[in-house]
């Protein structure tokens, strides 16, 4: 048995103990959703594909942001008898481990996170090499799954809310590096300054904590990049 | 104008790279040469090369300073806006008077 303490009711809420069993290959969402299924209906949790592919099910694990259905008991804790499972930090807390991720989510459309083509449907296809070094770039990024781990875990944004935080800049970046899209210099805008990517402290948290393997912090450097060129042609 | 600063600090840290690493063997070569403070005054003295590289240090820091402490003051005081801009000004003029004020003052 194991013993897990989950955070229950919003911002003023407390840790509720719970005891559950251990069982080999068991997932952190497995323990949640036992506690719900079996010990108390009335917790609130969010999780949809159970794969990694969705982002919906990220908690503090430990103190640590971790997508939970893919993480294992045995590699989050080091100690079975004492879990900690809260909802991401960062955001505002709805109920238990369910947070607000409009704020997260808007943060991508103020980064201009959409893709903006110039072509029409009468237009060939853009041909673009997979050899292509833009392209490489765009594909180091694009994995994102919008689970918020990075956001969660990043002192920039703990520091100052209105920062636009690691996913939304990673966005822009991988839009910026794509050559099909037509609205690279209001993106630059939309991207640079104090809530943008010059406040980044490159303490490189998103980078450590992203469940995907990316690097926000690299593209957060490549934003800074081609804002200075901008800037320096007299463009932005 | 945020992307200026964020030029003018990046920059101004690539001269404080240099400046700080000839400074400190500098400083590491008056003392284990056993340099009096007489002998120091006697080399900067009129020399307008230690006169401009300090000069250069000098400016580099005005500039680099605020820039870092602008951040500081937002994130963990919360302290934005017009009155905290006309703080980091008058933080730049002390830092360019009293830097300048110690230059001068090895090279008169």
């Amino acid at each position: 048995m194991m013993q897990v303490k989950v955070w229950r009711g919003g911002a003023n809420g407390s840790f509720q103990a719970f005891e559950v069993p251990r069982h080999a290959s068991q997932t952190v969402l497995d323990v949640v959703t036992h506690i719900q299924r079996v010990l108390d209906p009335t917790l609130a949790y969010r999780f949809a594909c159970r794969v990694g592919m969705c982002g919906s099910c990220a908690m503090t694990v430990n103190g640590v942001a971790r997508w939970t259905c893919r993480t294992h008991i045995d590699k989050a804790v080091k100690n079975e008898n004492e879990i900690t499972i809260e909802p991401l930090r960062n955001l505002p807390v709805i109920r238990d481990l369910v947070t607000d991720m409009r704020e997260f989510f808007d943060k991508w459309a103020k980064a201009r996170g959409s893709f903006q083509g110039s072509r029409t449907r009468h237009d060939d296809f853009a041909l673009i090499s997979s050899e292509n070094g833009n392209r490489k770039e765009v594909n180091k990024g694009i994995e994102c799954i919008g689970c918020a781990v990075c956001y969660s875990a990043c002192d920039v944004v703990a520091a100052r809310p209105d920062y636009l935080g690691p996913a939304a800049l990673n966005r822009a970046w991988t839009l910026v590096k794509d050559e099909r899209d037509s609205m690279a210099m209001e993106r630059l805008r939309a991207v640079a300054g104090d809530a943008g990517c010059h406040s980044c402290h490159t303490h490189m948290s998103c980078t450590e904590r992203c469940p995907k393997g990316i690097s926000p912090t690299a593209g957060i450097a490549g934003l800074k990049r081609e804002i200075a060129r901008a800037v320096l042609k007299g463009a932005l | 104008m945020h992307s200026f600063l964020w030029l003018a600090q990046r920059a101004s840290a690539a001269l404080l790279a240099l400046c700080v690493v000839v400074h400190l063997a500098t400083m590491v070569y008056a003392v284990r040469g056993g340099l009096s403070a007489a002998e120091i005054l006697a080399r900067t003295q009129g020399s307008l090369a230690w006169l401009a590289f300090y000069s250069v240090f000098v400016l580099a820091i005005v500039v680099h300073v605020p820039i870092g402490l602008r951040a500081v003051l937002h994130e963990w005081l919360k302290w934005r806006g017009a009155s905290r801009d006309m703080f980091l000004l008058l933080f730049a003029a002390v830092i360019a008077w009293a830097g300048m004020r110690a230059v001068l003052g090895v090279f008169l």
